[in-house]
């Protein structure tokens, strides 16, 4: 039975710590240590293999991500220890499989992923020293409108703004290039929720009808349609349609959770649809796509080659995998980013992508729970978002990889080799754990030993 | 208000996961063979060029066919063939460009480990990974193989050696060859481009003609009408029939409905008992038995119960049909006591044919099956050339098992037939096969080849055991008409390489 004063002092999240083995920190510790197990033996295995690019030297980088998630794990403890104990060890999971499909990939991107990673926990701890309380953002709401849309616009610059394979979302600097929207869709989701805690009450009661449909009223959700407009537009513009449709759905489920009104939902599908018959008339490489999707096989050596080559690799896997290194993903363009969920398939079977999409199922429900155990509206909604944004960006990948919905170049959230991805999600972490952690210590003392993470 | 959101969205996320584990699952399991079958997917392919592949090993543990692992080449394996251009009609070739072909082809399951019985084997297949690679044992001998091809030499021409009763080859060779290593280079270029240069190479080195090409017999398939005429008209031993109807001082054949008369070999005289005409390869006792007494529908039966007409049953595939003509036209004359077959139209065809001549054509793998059978009790085997596979530790996981293709004609028939292919090596034109210690039997053939009566194929078939039992190997050995080897013969020219090769199988040199 803890006793302490409310945490968030020092003093107590070191006692805190040094809870009963049942503790959220220990939970924690030993998911971790499984995780860590996992990823080891299965690094082990495609080094061993015959096909694998995996060299030994490429160990040091694994001991630097295993070190650094152990890293996190004292980061958590220090920072936030009545922090949800799952959601740290299933991106842990996530990290390193993700890193050993790299490595037995591309060696150099091998060495570059441990770099990121490293950036990623330096952003995770820096997210969590910053903001011991995130409600503190919510009065920087337009502060963040205007964050979000600069780094969205940042790609547009000439010099530093870089087009790679016919989207324009990457700056250059110098030694390394970002894609700025990673950030730009975290910065974007905690001002839709700072604007959205505001006015939900006012968006939530519409005065006026139109064609017998309730509209909210065009000064409140002026501003805020004004805002997501030029997002999406500068997302359009820069041929980013993945990102472009997530922040839309981000939108559509932001202004939901609101107000709790389907009618936004219905009325963004509508939207949607318009929109999607517009890009598809405008837009060749949207034509190009949605052919591929609905019949990669008809232009299988150009336009449906990659879903086709990921069928195929997936094909092969079969319920068990080829093993480790012992498959062919390498054939598969843009193998180690968007179509790593492939790779796996392939490689681990049936059995192995099942596991990366549970440990996803996993952090959404824990998202959620984090979400609800909030006490703040701000906070809630921040939980939210951040967490169906990723659930949303893994369904859109693993349905585009396996032909259910066209493919948009998006990354799988801690798997795909990417700098930006990987650290704007170990921020999205950062602020899910840093919530829950908030969440606990201000519940009653009572309740604060049996925390809610425990049993359900 | 918001947690009740937040547990619908929750809902429809989670239930977005369950379709997308449902779609997967189609993917990598429910759809996962029509996508490998997909006629666009390479990758099974791809990866079995990045595998180590077994071995095709002979019946004497020489290595035909290695994978050796490689650096700095398109893929991870490069397939070797010590033995050159030995092999390259039953081992085959392995290659990315061109396909597979021979054991290669037909045993590729069991070589890259992929068969069911290998992926059972291996404790791999609990940790992901495919099946270990399985060892395919050929019945070909290399001493045997060796020989044959160095018998033939630079002649055009096929060695086939078989067990009669379980149809295991213990020799087939075809001359020219080509050696598979040109079209198994990972240099897809210089790969076609061999094999765009063996194809226009005289004599076709790339095409298995032991049974992939169909040639006149010849008189080697009187075998095949001498068991027609036994079949329809009875043993002579048993006054079946009056088998010296024929005079021996006939110098020639007048057929029916027809004007060229058929003549001897050298315009001899010859005749006598079946026995007798076989020996000394009679062509007007066959023409006229077959054609008059045996008749088109008897002859068309037992040829094709040899197995003419239909491709052959060979392990490796690819083994052509040989041919025996159908159609003889319409009857013109019933069967009377002066032709007990009928009169047909084309009845002077049949005649031709019951010589192995006019439209009969047989590849030397049936033609060993013709002796083959005779040895056999009538019954024609399954030829194969590969005998077992084992795994990657030895231990064998398929065993080929003999079987009887056909019946060809019945036990007795061809126990008689027997007595008369000896005699023929004995008293006939076979008798440079006569080895102390062996019983042999044998047939010769000498076919004219167009017009030109100085070029002619030289066969031999036959089969040959330890006196007084049953025949242990059964054989066809062709020499190709040659314009520059005038006065090719069976006797002179296929029957010493056949007498060579019987005395290694048995090990009498």
């Amino acid at each position: 039975m803890i006793t302490s004063s409310p945490a968030g002092h020092p003093d107590s999240s070191a006692r805190v710590s040094r809870l009963r083995p049942g503790s959220p920190r220990g939970v924690e510790l030993t998911l971790l240590i499984g995780a860590g197990l996992l990823t080891t033996a299965a690094f082990g295995l495609a080094a061993l293999a015959t096909r694998s690019d995996t060299p030994p030297n490429v160990i040091p980088f694994l001991g630097l991500v295993l070190g650094l998630l152990g890293t996190a794990h004292v980061v958590v403890r220090r920072l936030a220890p009545m922090a949800e104990p799952t959601l740290l060890p299933l991106v842990a999971f996530l990290n390193g499989i993700g890193y050993v499909m790299i490595a037995r990939l591309n060696e150099n991107f091998a060495g570059r992923q441990s770099v990121w990673t490293l950036a990623g926990l330096v952003a995770f701890a820096t997210t969590l020293v910053a903001f011991r309380d995130i409600r503190r953002l919510e009065q920087y709401r337009y502060l963040l409108a205007l964050t979000g849309t600069a780094l969205l616009l940042l790609p547009l610059l000439p010099i530093i703004g870089q087009e790679i394979r016919g989207a324009r979302i990457w700056i250059s600097l110098g030694l390394f290039t970002i894609q700025p929207g990673e950030f730009a869709k975290v910065v974007l989701t905690m001002f839709l929720a700072g604007y959205l805690v505001d006015k939900r009450e006012l968006l939530t009661i519409s005065t006026r009808r139109v064609a017998g449909l309730h509209v909210p009223d065009l000064r409140h959700f002026g501003p805020l349609g004004l805002a997501v407009a030029v997002a999406l537009l500068v997302m359009v513009a820069e041929r980013d349609l993945g990102s472009s449709l997530l922040f839309f759905t981000l939108f559509v489920v932001m202004m939901y959770l609101a107000t709790s009104r389907l009618a936004y939902v219905l009325g963004g599908f509508g939207f949607f649809m318009a929109g999607s018959v517009v890009a598809y008339q405008m837009f060749g490489h949207v034509q190009r796509r949605v052919s591929a999707w609905l019949d990669p096989f008809a232009d299988v050596n150009d336009s449906g080659f990659q879903v086709a080559e990921a069928a195929f690799a997936m094909a092969d896997g079969g319920l068990l995998g080829t093993g480790l290194g012992e498959g062919t993903p390498d054939v598969i363009p843009a193998v180690t980013t968007d179509m790593i969920f492939a790779a796996i398939g392939e490689e681990l079977g049936l059995v192995g992508a099942a596991a990366i999409l549970v440990c996803f199922m996993l952090f959404v429900g824990a998202g959620f729970r984090v979400a609800m155990v909030a006490s703040d509206p701000f906070e809630k909604l921040v939980a939210g978002g951040l967490t169906a944004l990723l659930g949303f960006q893994v369904i859109v990948i693993v349905g585009g990889v396996t032909r259910l919905l066209p493919l948009t170049g998006v990354t799988l959230p801690f798997v795909s080799y990417g700098g930006s991805s990987l650290v704007a999600n170990y921020v999205i972490l950062a602020i899910l754990i840093r919530i829950s952690d908030s969440a606990v210590r201000r519940q009653p003392v009572t309740s604060s030993a049996d925390p809610t993470y425990f049993g359900q | 208000m918001i947690d009740r959101s937040l547990r619908r969205l929750l809902g429809v996320l989670l239930l977005s996961f369950g379709v997308l584990m449902v779609q997967v699952s189609r993917v990598q399991v429910l759809e996962a063979a029509e996508l490998r079958n997909n006629p666009d997917n390479g990758r099974s392919i791809l990866r079995d060029f990045n595998r180590p592949r077994g071995q095709i090993l002979t019946s004497d543990g020489v290595v035909v066919a290695e994978s050796e692992s490689v650096f700095d080449s398109a893929f991870d394996y490069q397939r070797l063939y010590p033995e050159g251009a030995l092999y390259a009609h039953s081992a085959g070739y392995y290659s990315f460009n061109l396909g597979a072909s021979g054991v290669e082809k037909a045993y590729n399951d069991s070589l890259s480990g992929r068969s069911a019985e290998l992926r059972l084997s291996g404790l791999n297949e609990f940790l992901g990974g495919a099946g270990q690679p399985g060892d395919v044992v050929m019945s070909i001998s290399h001493a045997l193989q060796s020989q044959a091809a160095e018998l033939l030499g630079d002649r055009v021409g096929s060695v086939v050696m078989l067990e009669p009763d379980t149809g295991a080859i213990v020799a087939l060779y075809s001359s020219p060859s080509f050696d598979p290593a040109l079209l198994a280079s990972h240099d897809g270029v210089a790969a076609e481009a061999a094999s765009r240069a063996l194809n226009t190479q005289k004599g076709n080195p790339r095409r298995p003609s032991a049974f992939a090409d169909v040639y006149f017999p010849g008189s080697s398939f009187k075998v095949v009408t001498a068991a027609a005429i036994l079949t329809t008209l009875g043993s002579p031993s048993a006054a079946g029939f009056d088998d010296t109807a024929v005079d021996p001082t006939n110098e020639y054949y007048p057929p029916l409905v027809s004007n060229r008369p058929i003549r001897n070999f050298g315009g001899r005289t010859c005749g006598g008992t079946l026995a007798e005409a076989l020996a000394t390869s009679c062509n007007t006792s066959f023409a006229y038995l077959a054609a008059e007494r045996v008749g088109p529908d008897a002859m068309v039966d037992t040829a094709q119960a040899f197995g003419f007409n239909e491709e052959l049953p060979l392990d490796i595939g690819g083994a052509v049909a040989s041919v025996f003509p159908t159609d003889y036209g319409e009857q013109l004359r019933a069967p009377s006591e002066e032709v007990p077959a009928g009169v047909y139209a084309n009845s002077a065809v049949l005649a031709q044919a019951a010589l192995g001549q006019n439209s009969v054509a047989a590849s030397p793998l049936m033609m060993s099956l013709v002796a083959a059978a005779v040895a056999n009790g009538g019954l024609v085997p399954s030829p194969h050339v590969v005998s077992k596979v084992l795994s990657g530790d030895g231990t064998i996981v398929e065993t080929v098992e003999p079987e009887p293709w056909r019946t060809a004609m019945a036990p007795d028939t061809a126990l008689e037939l027997r007595a008369m292919m000896k005699l023929a090596v004995t008293d006939g034109t076979a008798k440079q096969l006569q080895t102390p210690g062996l019983e042999l039997g044998a047939k010769t053939g000498t076919a004219q080849v167009g017009e030109d009566l100085e070029s002619s194929h030289a066969w031999v078939i036959g089969f040959a055991g330890d006196k007084g039992f049953a025949p242990d190997i059964a054989f066809a050995v062709f020499v190709a008409a040659d314009a520059d080897r005038p006065n090719q013969t069976g006797g002179g020219t296929a029957v010493p390489i056949a007498r060579e090769l019987v005395s290694s199988y048995f090990g009498l040199l």
